[in-house]
């Protein structure tokens, strides 16, 4: 009874502890995009509130909660309300299955740096970014509104399209792993880091999570220029603010993935796991940044294009290339 | 080939973006750091005085006519030697668009846009600025412009004795 008590309260210590290191993470995630983008065109970016603009997070918490919440006529009120809410609550669940670092010893019981160590993980990870997908398309149709109707068929249909393929990417790693469990496949990189042995898989991989992440440039879903503000377009205030949330919360989810299944996860010398497992997420979520800060918006039809034309293919190809050396090597 | 030049203009601007990340920003981060903008720039209209310290607005509505928004309003009074002046002079920096017609349209370089571009308040009616707000102590852009040297009412007596005139036409004298 008691032992259950203990297991049930650490779970919750360390669902709050990551709900709230989650949180923060995506509040600054904002902050240093926005820092970063400025660099890069030589401003100095938000400095204006606190100490080097970091208290900026909350004015525009503040700013967005003090906006009018407003929703259109034509809006399916139910669908319109909880939409936003999704896609924000999608992304943090995903979260269940990360290994941040092995299992920590402490008072003689073993306690496991995730929160729950699915033996499917990786079904749960792709299940759960699929799901992400009906935050957007619920919130765009919920609307009322052409523009983001059109802005969340994009993203359905770019998500549906880049998802595929970013199950062939992973799916190498599975292999080579033997195993679907998240923490089994962090373990199979010790000695090598899958971005070594899966490079095509790991490129795939990359370009697939761009097109999951709705940013540039794979943006279409919100092209500014074309559609409004796409899938968002009516939502403003604090709703506005969950998917903006939602977004970034999905970027420090992807810069996890990413760490887990190809840049070995926790693994690496001198520093201790969870430092090399939040550096390498976090410099995900730089790539990230920094790839909006350089590149234009693809058009829709070269996004299609090279989803089904050349990220499947490819990916088919990396399977079996792996299969066969897989078999191979086992004789 | 084609393939090679896209992957090599995609690397490109990432580049160019990294490198950049590491420069120093060249903003000019307002309150803290204010620079002089040039001479002719357009900001607050001043109303401006003759080498001798008098006021050259001579209250010809001629601005007020040319401002395409309305914004200036006066009135015309006449000294004793009769020397033309403005009573009151007002500008609505609420209105004002700092296009400068005025200036242009102004005969005697009364009218002038100064380098002085602080003037944001909050309440819409302190932006009317009457002639104490406006009016300043020195030249402006031309110090040495004298209206009344060169033409004036009754100010040059005997008529005609400015720089460059003569005296009045005697009208009779052309009669047949
Ligand atoms: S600058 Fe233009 S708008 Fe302003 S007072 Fe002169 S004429 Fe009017
Ligand atoms: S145009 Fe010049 S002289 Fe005429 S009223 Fe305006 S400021 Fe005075």
């Amino acid at each position: 009874m008691l032992e259950l008590l203990i297991s049930g309260l650490l779970i919750l210590i360390k669902l709050v502890l990551i709900f709230g290191v989650v949180l923060g993470l995506a509040a600054y995630l904002v902050l240093a995009e926005r820092k970063i983008l400025g660099r890069m065109q030589m401003r100095p970016g938000p400095n204006r509130t606190g100490p080097c603009g970091l208290i900026q997070p909350l004015a525009d918490l503040i700013k967005l909660l003090s906006k009018e919440d407003f929703m259109p006529a034509d809006a399916d009120k139910l669908v319109y309300l909880f939409a936003p809410g999704l896609t924000a609550l999608v992304a943090l669940l995903t979260f269940a299955v990360v290994p941040f670092s092995p299992p920590l010893h402490i008072f003689g019981r073993e306690l496991p740096m995730v929160v729950c160590d699915l033996n499917v993980g990786v079904l749960y990870f792709l299940a759960f970014s699929s799901l992400a997908v009906y935050g957007v398309v619920l919130g765009g149709w919920a609307s009322g509104s052409k523009y983001a109707l059109i802005g969340s068929i994009r993203a359905l249909s770019q998500l549906v399209s880049y998802e595929l393929a970013m199950g062939l990417a992973i799916a190498p790693v599975i292999m080579a792993a033997r195993s679907f469990s998240l923490t089994d496949i962090v373990m199979a990189q010790k000695q090598l880091p899958f971005i070594l042995t899966q490079p095509l898989g790991f490129l795939i991989f990359v370009v697939c999570i761009f097109a999951e992440s709705k940013r540039t440039p794979f943006d279409m879903p919100e092209a500014e220029n074309e559609i409004v503000a796409g899938f968002h377009t009516e939502y403003s205030g604090m709703r506005f603010g969950l998917f903006f949330v939602g977004e970034y919360i999905n970027l420090v989810i992807l810069g996890s993935m990413t760490t887990v299944f190809f840049l070995g996860g926790w693994h690496g010398p001198l520093l201790p796991p969870i430092v090399w497992f939040a550096g390498k997420a976090l410099f995900v979520a730089f790539v990230f940044i920094w790839v909006r800060g350089s590149q234009p918006r693809l058009r829709y039809d070269q996004l299609m294009n090279i989803g089904w034309k050349v990220l499947l293919p490819l990916g088919l190809l990396n399977l079996l290339v792996t299969g066969a050396a897989l078999l191979w090597m086992n004789g | 080939m084609g393939l090679w030049r896209d992957i090599s203009g995609t690397w490109k601007p990432m580049w160019i973006t990294l490198r950049y990340l590491f420069r120093k920003p060249v903003t000019i981060e307002y309150p803290e750091q204010k620079r002089t903008p040039p001479p002719r720039y357009r900001a607050q209209l001043i109303l401006t005085r003759d080498p001798e310290g008098k006021e050259r607005c001579v209250a010809c509505y001629l601005c007020s006519a040319a401002c395409p928004v309305d914004c200036i309003s006066l009135q015309a009074a006449e000294d004793a030697d009769g020397r033309r002046y403005a009573a009151w002079f007002r500008i609505n920096f609420a209105r004002c668009i700092f296009c400068g017609l005025c200036t242009e349209a102004c005969p005697t370089l009364a009218i002038q846009t100064s380098i002085h571009y602080e003037i944001c308040k909050r309440d819409p009616l302190s932006l009317v600025f009457e002639k104490e707000d406006l009016l300043v102590d020195h030249g402006g852009k031309d110090k040495f412009y004298n209206f009344y040297k060169h033409a004036g009412i009754g100010v040059c007596k005997p008529r005609g004795g400015g720089d460059g005139e003569y005296g009045p036409v005697d009208v009779k004298d052309l009669l047949p």
